[in-house]
């Protein structure tokens, strides 16, 4: 079975000289819910912006389900990889959730009856099925991300890659997140730096430091290694203890 | 956010004019608009024949009386306008309650007048009877270039979005003890506007980025296919048509 995602020493200098990655190796199985772990300025978002050819690398190859990024295969990966941005406003940007959702899927060819069909069921999914005809700036942030979920999720994607999903939602919405995502059948990427969400969402997690992979295994070991998270600018919320068991799978 | 759920502008409503699809009223405002500027400005009669017409389309799409007149002072600057041509033209010049009014003045400010009101209430009963995302698709479908609807299609999304940011930059700065009182306090608020002006043009940027991520090539897909049947063009079309039959007799 391929891999969803494979990324192989993958370095990218901005143009202004600042060297952002230094040689990133990380492999991603299908189905596997991967966390991204790192401080701000890791490099995270410059990874996530190779995933789906925004930045091209400067040296290194990215590859998704067998489909390296190149130029002239733009289009099907961006279709595989489905990107849902940090603040849902720079996601949402048609006048309605209906439109929104279809926007992707009538880029690729989509129209009429079967173009209805995959928006409905990517709204159900995220359970907003209800508000397909509203504009999205009527709608709660939490109720936003999840939109932004559907638009990416319309697409089909062979990973949905998620930058800072927790961000400013409020306890509740933060948690109907975690179970639309854990109810989701795709492999995922979640860049963060909420410890406590990627613990309760991911079996394997990724720390991003300095622009190169200082760390990949089970999350729940990466998290007991203070050492660790402390070398990383990582750190858990103040009276946050890893649980005994897990109970969630 | 705050803001109300339906548009300033749009009536909901499910009425025969409500239910035509945007690119035929749209059509037929454009037509009308220019028949009513055709028309000579000393065909009285004829201009009192439009505004029937539109009293007739106002009930058809069973709009409130009230509803118009509140939503026609962005007129307001053209009538001003108007009525300072009068006073301040040349020619022949006849006293009106005590002021010496120009002839041809008089009748240029009723031109401008007759001509703007009129196409004013067309595309207010346009705007009550149609969504303001209706408008562009009809647009688009009119062939409009697909970059002008992209553009006004963006304002209608982000407008909200960037008052909201301009709202809580008011908000920081007074929190902060900054009041707006006269000129001299100028400098803060241009400096403000161009942090706005930043930020706003910074989203653009990811939002392009979101839109390239999910296929976007430079065209919009059309997503709704709403065409129009013969029957629906012929109902739209009877507006401007009607308006064309008054000309036609008025010459």
């Amino acid at each position: 079975m391929l891999n969803s995602l494979e990324v192989s020493r993958l370095a990218y200098a901005y143009p202004d000289g600042t060297q952002a990655l230094f040689g990133v190796d990380l492999t991603i199985g299908r189905g596997e819910r991967v966390a991204l772990l790192g401080p701000n300025g890791a490099g995270k978002t410059t990874l996530v912006m190779h995933l789906n050819g925004i930045l091209t690398a400067g040296h290194g190859t990215v590859t998704v389900a067998g489909t390296p990024v190149r130029r002239d295969t733009l289009k099907e990966i961006r279709q595989r990889v489905g990107l849902v941005f940090q603040d849902p406003d720079d996601q949402l940007f048609m006048p309605t959730v209906r439109d929104d959702v279809a926007f992707g899927p009538a880029n690729s060819g989509l129209r009429g009856e079967e173009l209805e069909a995959v928006v409905k069921s990517a709204l159900e999914r995220v359970g907003m099925l209800e508000a397909a005809d509203r504009p999205p700036h009527h709608l709660s942030f939490g109720q936003r991300r999840r939109v932004a979920v559907a638009t990416v999720l319309a697409m089909e994607p062979e990973i949905l890659v998620l930058d800072e999903p927790s961000s400013n939602l409020d306890p509740a919405a933060r948690r109907e997140l975690a179970e639309i995502l854990r109810s989701l059948d795709v492999t995922v990427l979640m860049v963060t730096h909420d410890l406590p969400y990627a613990l309760e969402l991911c079996e394997r997690s990724l720390i991003l430091s300095d622009g190169v992979i200082a760390a990949d295994g089970p999350t729940r070991d990466l998290l007991a290694d203070a050492e660790l998270l402390a070398r990383h600018r990582l750190e858990l919320p103040y009276g946050f203890a890893i649980p005994a068991a897990q109970e969630r799978g | 956010m705050g803001s109300g759920h339906a548009h300033r502008l749009y009536l909901p409503g499910g009425s025969p004019v409500h239910r035509l699809p945007a690119q035929c009223k749209l059509l037929a405002v454009v037509g009308f608009a220019l028949v009513v500027v055709a028309t000579p400005r000393e065909r009285l009669w004829a201009f009192a024949a439009y505004a029937l017409l539109l009293a007739g389309v106002a009930a058809a799409a069973r709009i409130p009386p009230a509803f118009v007149p509140r939503r026609m002072v962005v007129e307001l600057p053209f009538m001003l306008f108007a009525f300072l041509i009068p006073v301040i033209g040349l020619g022949e010049r006849t006293v009106v309650l005590g002021v010496s009014l120009s002839v041809p003045g008089l009748w240029a400010a009723w031109n401008i007048l007759a001509k703007a009101t009129l196409g004013v209430v067309a595309s207010i009963l346009l705007a009550a009877t149609t969504e303001p995302r209706a408008v562009l698709l009809g647009a688009q479908r009119l062939r409009v270039p697909g970059l002008l609807v992209q553009i006004a299609m963006f304002m209608l999304r982000y407008l909200d979005v960037i008052m909201d940011e301009m709202r809580r930059m008011r908000i920081a700065r007074e929190s902060r003890g900054f009041q707006a009182r006269d000129l001299r306090h100028l400098p803060v608020i241009a400096r403000s506007a161009g942090a706005l002006f930043i930020r706003s043009y910074e989203r653009g940027e990811r939002v392009h980025l979101a839109m390239l991520s999910r296929g976007y090539s430079g065209q919009m897909p059309i997503i709704d296919d709403i065409s129009a049947t013969a029957a629906q063009w012929a109902v739209a079309l009877a507006l401007p048509a009607a308006a064309l039959a008054v000309l036609g007799l008025s010459l």
